[in-house]
């Protein structure tokens, strides 16, 4: 306390956000340097849930993998399994099935809706809006998932999509159930929209609230979302072309500003664009066998795939992010190196220069803007 | 635009979505003209339980054909060596006195099968990998427990269940199994009938294996 009441001392105040936080979308901590209700240092703390996924792929054969990539980022289970898949494809030189390539695409597509309609909720969570648009959200996110479990058998760990296709063909009918939700979509998302979009409470909250600008965001090797917010068009879908993409035509939404209202939009439109893709993609799938012969040897034996020795990188446009496997193979039936590059990861890692100058309640909503998932960023 | 309008607007999609979830409240929006999407989709869990797609997998089990001895697994230890978490513990095959692999009904046999389901994340890798179709999933899922040691640890006793609860839970798929099954037979069958003429050595060695 100063002895001079006319003139006080600020003093800098060090608040530890987390790691058990209900902010925090998991095990994650932020150590917040305020002044006042300004934040002038933030450090992100993680590794809380490290797993030791990468050490563990290089001790099991390549199939074995698959289950652990579910519990990378959880909510998008077979963007996961698509993303090894094509790394693997790549290692080894398997062709895929016509019929599995456009399974794999409906179902990648499928888990970008549940991913941005959920994360949506999440938003609205930590800005105070309790339940109500984050229960929407999940009313949608569990008919995907039912779908989900129709194909596979399990709502949320797949572990469906296989090297040459996917592991089974869906059940008859299936398809049809996809196209009567697909086509039923819009008129959530129209609702959706209408309770959030021209919301004044949330415009005030989000507009001009944790602005990544262009540069910083290229900078920062940010992708998905959270970079198209800031205007810079790179879709992988569109800037590699990986498995049938190119066979669909689609918009990139971009922001303008990069403020946490760009993001949550530009999710909402990308939705829009995955449900043309989804309603496409329905309509042409073929018949046929669901894996190619390769790959179906390789799912009942995975210690008889040696790929000669070399590297593959595979990448996806994952709903969250750029999701890259890095795989090094010396000839055994392990790899010798697995790597994994997660959006989650690389994007969080943008977080202090969003929110420097922000108030404290801020920083809470950028951290959801981001859309992160724990399991990933740790792994 | 009038400020408040979004707010109003979003208040009036919560109480649609409130109106909806009641008969009457169905009735009411009817009357005004507005459409009503679907109405409750929660379901009271302890008393009413959700119908689960027949692909649905918990733990996997072992499956035996006309008796508990009669199982399809050879322990051959696939499954072992490919599970990514190493849940499954074999011991086996089975030995006679004479330290040759004892059979029951042709086909060797573990002596214990085990399932940590503590560890197992119920991937179906397994299932996958079996050359006998003897592993298959379980769609059990009440199965908590307050230790982790005695109900988690599943033997062979508590895995084994016949083919029929397999056709039960699983039609389409078990349809499936059975198919490829019986053509394997036959396939065997019919290796099996035209050899016997030409080379007599085996069955004597079969059987000495057998006594």
């Amino acid at each position: 306390m100063s002895p001079d009441a006319a003139t006080p001392v600020s003093e800098l105040l060090e608040v530890s956000l987390g790691p058990q936080h209900p902010s925090t979308h998991g095990v994650f901590r932020m150590n917040a340097v305020l002044d006042g209700e300004t934040i002038v240092k933030l450090k992100p703390v993680m590794g809380y849930l490290h797993r030791n996924h990468e050490q563990i792929g290089e001790g099991t054969s390549y199939i074995a993998s698959f289950p652990f990539t579910d519990r990378l980022d959880y909510f998008c289970a077979m963007s996961n399994n698509l993303g090894l898949a094509l790394a693997i494809e790549r290692l080894g030189g398997i062709a895929v099935s016509e019929r599995g390539e456009y399974l794999r695409v409906i179902m990648a597509e499928l888990t970008r809706v549940l991913n941005h309609v959920a994360v949506t909720g999440f938003l609205l969570n930590d800005m105070g809006a309790f339940g109500t648009p984050l229960l929407y959200a999940f009313r949608e996110r569990e008919k995907i998932l039912d779908f989900f479990e129709a194909a596979s058998g399990s709502r949320m760990m797949c572990n469906y999509v296989r090297p040459g296709g996917v592991r089974v063909d869906v059940p008859p009918g299936w398809c049809d159930q996809v196209r009567a939700f697909v086509s039923g979509f819009p008129r959530f998302l129209d609702e959706f929209e209408t309770l959030l979009t021209q919301n004044e409470i949330i415009r005030q909250r989000t507009q001009g609230v944790g602005v990544l600008p262009k540069a910083l965001a290229v900078n920062a090797s940010v992708t998905g979302p959270l970079l198209r917010a800031s205007g810079v068009n790179y879709d992988i879908r569109k800037a590699d072309a990986y498995s049938i993409y190119a066979r669909f035509p689609f918009k990139v939404p971009l922001g303008t500003v990069g403020d946490v209202y760009d993001r949550y939009y530009v999710r909402i439109l990308e939705i829009r664009e995955s449900l043309k893709i989804l309603q496409q993609a329905l309509k042409e799938i073929p018949d046929g066998p669901s894996v190619s012969p390769k790959g179906a040897a390789l799912v009942k034996a995975p210690r008889t795939f040696r790929p000669p020795k070399g590297e593959a990188y595979g990448r996806i446009e994952a709903p969250k992010g750029e999701l890259g496997f890095y795989l090094v193979s010396d000839g055994t039936p392990q790899p010798y190196r697995y790597h994994i590059r997660a959006p989650s990861f690389v994007n969080l890692t943008i977080l202090e220069d969003m929110c420097l100058g922000q108030k404290v309640a801020d920083a809470i909503v950028i951290l959801g803007s981001i859309d992160i998932v724990m399991g990933e960023v740790d792994r | 635009m009038i400020v408040g309008q979004g707010i109003f607007q979003g208040m009036a999609v919560t109480l649609k979505t409130f109106f909806q979830t009641y008969a009457w409240g169905r009735v009411l929006l009817r009357a005004v003209g507005v459409k009503p999407s679907e109405g409750l989709v929660t379901i009271e869990y302890p008393d009413v339980k959700q119908k689960h797609h027949e692909r649905f997998r918990v733990f996997p089990f072992l499956v035996y054909d006309a008796s508990p001895d009669d199982l399809r697994c050879v322990s051959c230890k696939i499954c072992e060596q490919e599970c990514p978490p190493q849940c499954i513990h074999i011991t086996g095959p089975a030995k006679d006195e004479q330290g040759r692999p004892a059979k029951a009904h042709g086909r060797t046999y573990p002596v214990e099968f085990s399932i940590d389901t503590s560890i197992c994340m119920s991937c179906r890798i397994c299932v996958d990998v079996c050359p006998f179709d003897a592993i298959e999933m379980d769609n059990a899922y009440e199965l908590s427990s307050d230790e982790r040691k005695d109900s988690m640890w599943m033997t062979k006793d508590a895995l084994l269940k016949p083919n029929e609860y397999f056709q039960k839970i699983k039609p389409a798929e078990a349809a499936e199994v059975d198919a490829r099954l019986a053509a394997k037979a036959a396939k065997a069958a019919a290796a099996a009938a035209p050899k016997p003429a030409a080379p007599q050595t085996p069955p004597p060695a079969s059987a000495a294996g057998a006594a």
